[in-house]
């Protein structure tokens, strides 16, 4: 744990809500933010992945965080928020509730986490960051993304 | 700050290849009996500039080397060494060498020391044994016109040459200075106003140092004068001819007869010799050099450029003519300009395939050396264009394809005059455009392929088969993994792993490949590819709510099918009966999961789609029109698709996928074979 704690000293983290939750991204992963539209469905692929856009010339993925955690209602509207990811060199964007705001944590403020259920594997959580009342949960998001778990590469690639 | 050489290594590698490909190209074409002596210049030029760069940049093995090929080299040229075949095959070695030495140099390491005494020794044996009495050549009249290259180096004599550099820069002089240095002691040096003069003591030819030279200046900067009557103490001047070693006088006196004809052709030849270098001087200026990744980042902008375009003709479409008159022309000019650019660009990534089929002729020259056969390489179609990426991803197949060729299709020459046919086999490749397509033929005038031993082969190998099977499907047999009918596996092919990979490798072109074959008479591979990957002619059709484009090279017709012509098989698949020929269906709302499709045959639209020779009809709801859509790769960001071969953008800016017809095939055939299984347990 001390390893990724040496990690994320100092990072600045992005942090969105799904539902009740707030979680946090390290904001170097993060291309851009953008609205939801224009999504074209993608036949026999899991139901968090929604499809896949035009963004700007380059066809990316576009999946549901919330559909894929469980929480929360998909709905799509004029507010409905997509972070696109820039990971490896891979691009992806991610469907949540909203984003809140940039923090810089420091490793005291980032604690271990416990085991989790199902939807979010705890090898896929950097730690809990906690600042005022508020918890952050830290997600590892590009161990998330390329996991065979996302479905996003090819099984054999993976 | 001082001119950095190393800059000018790549331009001398680049170079330096193509010289050698052009080499090993004129050492293939020449006929051995009656050499061309243009040819011949033409080969010593291009050693001879590599030569010379290679002392520039102080090569020293690389400029060895070619030093003693260039000498034999000339003496080829003023025939005093007879060609023949051993003598090509040790030139090709050479020229094999030389590459291996630039790429050891290029890659910042020493050369092979083994391998250049090797070539050294074998170049300088034939230099010994093989090269005739120059004597009578020598005393010709010409040598005193000018000193020839091979003979001045020769020559232990030096003498002074003055240089005359202009257009200097003041910081470059010292450089310069210091190269020419290497050639021999500076008498005298003085720049000024951007002229440099140099006298130099040298026994280098003027064209060697003009070569070298020439990496650095243009060829109009330099001028070279042999000013004679210096300290030299010789007047060495018209005598530098007696070199070229007469290692054998005793063969001189039985050569004068045999050599002239060939004098006499030489005569006839020369006039042709000034048009040679103008025309590469043309070629040079006339190309450039651009990095794929950079044409690559135009022909996407430009994809982008189109799709904007279209966007923006969608958007303007609902206005009023008479009021957006301006708008509209400008906008049907856009469009023009768009196009064009587009295929401007893209012609850009063609290549010819020639880049292809030029490195066939050494190969079959040497396999069919090796096979103890007598092989003609015919190419037809050289200038046939395909696309860089397609073009670079063919030479593994075909390469594969040519050796199968020579190996089990050409018989042995006996064999061959036994069964009545020429001695010489016949291996042609041709390249042909064929629509969108380009159709690739490899064929050989062999044995054809053998149905019996093909099928006894199979079935050895379990292999489902039937004595009934049609030819063709035979022969598709091939293509199964691990197949091979050669009896014994030798070190050319037969090892069965090579056919399924040809195979594959052309279906992820794009592509296909059908074979034709005849007993006794010969075998035909065919391979049909796309021309491009990067844009693709597409018909839109509607399923549902989504958007579909379909590949137009796959669509035959598009037709509405009525109630009796659709039949049942097994209860649930559907087969449809066009023209006499029952279709399997595949259902596209079915298949890609689409919520309120027309599920009615007969209401929808059944397009008939073929791909690898086999028909089949898909339903869609409706037809909305024909594109051309740019490709983009679903799996740069995401995964493969079953059934989807790629995406694009469309005009208003979504995205479409396009449909990958032979999967969809594989996928209901899949389907089928399934639900017949599991009805076969229900019974």
């Amino acid at each position: 744990m001390t390893d990724q704690q040496h990690d994320v000293e100092g990072n600045e983290f992005l942090i969105f809500r799904i539902g009740e939750e707030e979680y946090g991204i390290d904001i170097l992963k993060v291309q851009e933010i953008r609205g939801y539209d224009g999504v074209t469905r993608i036949a026999n692929a899991p139901e968090f992945i929604k499809g896949v856009t035009n963004l700007r010339g380059v066809i990316v993925p576009i999946l549901d965080l919330r559909i894929k955690f469980a929480v929360g209602e998909a709905q799509y509207n004029q507010q409905t928020v997509v972070i696109v990811l820039n990971i490896g060199h891979r691009v992806v964007g991610v469907v949540v509730d909203g984003v809140s705001d940039v923090l810089t944590l420091s490793p005291e403020q980032i604690k271990d986490s416990p085991d989790f259920g199902t939807a979010l594997s705890s090898e896929f959580i950097m730690g809990l960051g906690s600042i005022e009342d508020r918890m952050l949960i830290l997600m590892d998001i590009e161990k998330m993304m390329s996991s065979t778990e996302m479905a996003l590469v090819d099984e054999v690639a993976a | 700050m001082s001119m950095d050489i190393t800059e000018f290594y790549q331009t001398f590698f680049e170079e330096a290849e193509e010289l050698l490909n052009e080499m090993e190209h004129l050492l293939l074409d020449i006929d051995i009996d009656e050499p061309d002596s243009e040819q011949l210049n033409a080969i010593f030029r291009a050693a001879h500039s590599i030569k010379g760069g290679a002392g520039t940049f102080g090569f020293t093995v690389l400029q060895e080397t070619t030093h003693i090929f260039e000498n034999l080299l000339d003496r080829a040229r003023h025939h005093e060494l007879t060609l023949d075949r051993e003598i090509i095959d040790i030139f090709l070695e050479t020229k094999d060498m030389l590459t291996d030495q630039l790429n050891a140099y290029r890659n910042q390491e020493e050369p092979d020391p083994e391998a250049f005494e090797r070539i050294c020794n074998t170049l300088k044996r034939i230099a010994e044994e093989r090269v005739e009495g120059g004597a009578p050549k020598v005393a010709a009249p010409k040598p005193t016109a000018q000193p020839e290259a091979g003979a001045a180096s020769a020559n232990g004599a030096d003498r002074v040459l003055t240089l005359t550099l202009t257009k200097i820069e003041e910081d470059e002089k010292d450089t310069l200075t210091e190269e020419l240095a290497l050639f021999g002691a500076i008498k005298h040096s003085e720049f000024s106003e951007g002229t440099l003069t140099v006298s130099i003591e040298t026994q280098e030819p003027i064209d060697d140092i003009e070569a070298v030279l020439c990496f650095v200046l243009d060829a109009g900067q330099i001028s070279i004068k042999e000013t004679s009557g210096t300290e030299v103490g010789e007047p060495a001047q018209p005598a530098p001819a007696p070199a070229p070693v007469a290692e054998q006088p005793s063969s001189s006196a039985a050569q004068p007869a045999a050599k002239k004809p060939e004098d006499d052709k030489k005569a006839t030849a020369k006039p042709a010799a000034p048009k040679k270098p103008a025309k590469a001087g043309n070629g040079s200026d006339a190309s450039l050099r651009v990095s794929t990744e950079k044409v690559d980042q135009i022909i996407n902008l430009v994809g982008e450029l189109v799709i904007t375009q279209s966007m923006l003709e969608q958007t303007t479409q609902g206005l009023d003519p008479v009021a957006y008159g301006q708008l509209l022309n400008g906008m049907t000019q856009l469009q023009r300009n768009a196009r064009d650019l587009q295929e401007a660009v893209m012609s850009v990534r063609m290549m010819p395939m020639d880049y292809v089929f030029n490195r066939f002729p050494r190969l079959v020259r040497d396999l069919a050396g090796k096979l103890g056969k007598e092989i003609e390489l015919v190419t037809v179609g050289k200038s046939t264009e395909l696309d860089k990426g397609l073009i670079e991803r063919i030479i593994d197949p075909l390469t594969h394809l040519v050796r199968n060729c020579l190996d089990h299709g050409i018989e042995l020459p006996d064999k061959r005059e036994a069964a009545g046919k020429h001695r010489v086999g016949k291996l042609t490749l041709s390249a042909q455009h064929q629509g969108g397509n380009i159709l690739i033929e490899v064929s050989d005038d062999g044995a054809g392929l053998n149905r019996e031993k093909i099928l006894s082969k199979a079935q050895s190998s379990g292999i489902q088969i039937s004595d009934t099977m049609s030819d063709e499907d035979v022969w598709q047999l091939i293509f199964a993994p691990g197949f091979s009918t050669a009896d014994e596996i030798t070190d050319v092919s037969g090892r069965g792993v090579g056919m399924d990979v040809v195979k594959r490798n052309i279906q992820q072109m794009g592509g296909h490949v059908d074979i034709l074959s005849q007993a006794g008479k010969g075998s035909t591979t065919r391979i049909v590819l796309p021309l491009t990957l990067a844009i693709l002619d597409g018909m839109s059709v509607k399923v549902g709510d989504e958007v579909f484009i379909l590949p137009l090279g796959a669509i035959m017709e598009s037709i509405q099918v009525k109630t009796d012509e659709i039949n049942k098989v097994a209860g649930q698949d559907q087969v449809i009966y066009v023209r006499g020929e029952y279709l399997p269906l595949v259902e596209l709302h079915k298949v890609f999961n689409v919520p309120s499709a027309q599920t009615d045959v007969t209401q929808g639209i059944v397009m008939i789609v073929q791909s690898e020779g086999r028909h089949c009809a898909l339903l869609v709801d409706q037809l909305i029109g024909q594109h051309q859509v740019v490709v983009k790769n679903l799996e740069t960001n995401y995964r493969k698709v079953p059934g989807i071969s790629a995406a694009t953008i469309m005009g208003d800016g979504s995205v479409a996928l396009i449909l990958d017809v032979p999967a969809l095939q594989r996928i209901s055939r899949d389907r089928r074979g399934e639900s017949s299984r599991s009805s076969a347990t229900v019974h």
